[in-house]
């Protein structure tokens, strides 16, 4: 449990890293939902390889640390309904406040953000109900 | 240039969240857990990001072109409104829902099975409709602004 904290802290790092490089050198904020969103309803038109690059990125190099590992389970669950209204409202919910965990969570309230910070007590609310609900009161995850 | 960057930094971002343990469902689900078994470690990922960036944003504020030349971000809106409150909360039920948020859920594509792949397949229809969401929302502030007047 202690060494999952350790390896927390070293993965946030490297996540403040990557939105560090995207920052510093290519001169724009890191959030994974307007970065993949863009390129679906076609507003990032204008930034279209660099957004592809990103997600090349994002989809390849996790993998080549999987052997690293004895395991590596997303322990996601096997019910294709939640998993799919749980997308759509992932999908959905992102692009209508612009952004999730990346872009508010650690590229808004670093920079101190009253639009970071309210997103992510928001989320953290919309995050914990509905945990109780389908954990503990309908027991379906 | 400017792609192999993004890569870089797509590959980065992927790489931590593999290490910190956030493309495990049940780890982020224990995070929102609050009356279950709590597991923080979400706190301390969030902090190893944050702490650092909040020195890039400083670096930043300085520059006028990127490392690359590049134009930096403009103006941020500063507005808290309808949509940032609303579609948190359902981003939040989605994430609490199945554990997954949309970089995890980019990250876990190629090794995260079936579940992955119908997971990012559904996020990828919340997005292409999002923008008729948002239209929705609008129009329900313009009728709620006519009924006050």
């Amino acid at each position: 449990m202690e060494q999952d904290w350790i390896w927390g802290l070293v993965g946030g790092l490297m996540i403040g890293a990557g939105a560090a490089v995207y920052l510093l050198v290519n001169g724009r904020v890191l959030g994974a939902s307007g970065i993949l969103g863009g390129l679906i309803d076609g507003s990032g038109r204008d930034t279209l390889p660099e957004r592809i690059a990103f997600l090349g990125g994002l989809v390849a190099v996790p993998p080549l640390l999987v052997p690293l590992y004895q395991v590596v389970d997303t322990h996601a669950t096997s019910r294709p309904g939640v998993l799919i209204l749980a997308g759509l409202a992932v999908g959905i919910g992102t692009r209508v406040a612009n952004g999730c965990t990346s872009g508010h969570g650690v590229c808004g309230m670093s920079r101190f953000s009253l639009r970071g910070f309210t997103a992510t007590a928001f989320y953290l609310i919309g995050g914990g109900l509905s945990v109780i609900v389908a954990r503990h009161i309908l027991g379906l995850v | 240039m400017r792609n192999f960057f993004a890569f870089l930094s797509g590959g980065l971002f992927g790489a931590g969240l593999l290490v910190a343990g956030m493309v495990d469902t049940k780890k982020v689900q224990g995070w929102l857990d609050i009356f279950g078994d709590w597991d923080p470690t979400l706190a301390f990922v969030m902090a190893g990001a944050i702490l650092p960036m909040i020195v890039v944003w400083r670096i930043a504020a300085r520059r006028d072109r990127s490392l690359i030349g590049l134009p930096m971000p403009g103006a941020f809106p500063k507005y808290v409104d309808r949509n940032l409150v609303f579609g948190s909360l359902l981003f939040g039920a989605g994430w609490g829902l199945a554990g997954f948020c949309p970089g995890p859920a980019l990250g876990a594509l190629t090794f995260g099975g079936w579940q992955s792949a119908l997971f990012v397949l559904a996020m990828g229809a919340g997005m292409a409709v999002a923008p008729m969401a948002r239209q929705m929302l609008d129009r329900l502030d313009t009728e709620a602004a006519t009924e006050d007047a």
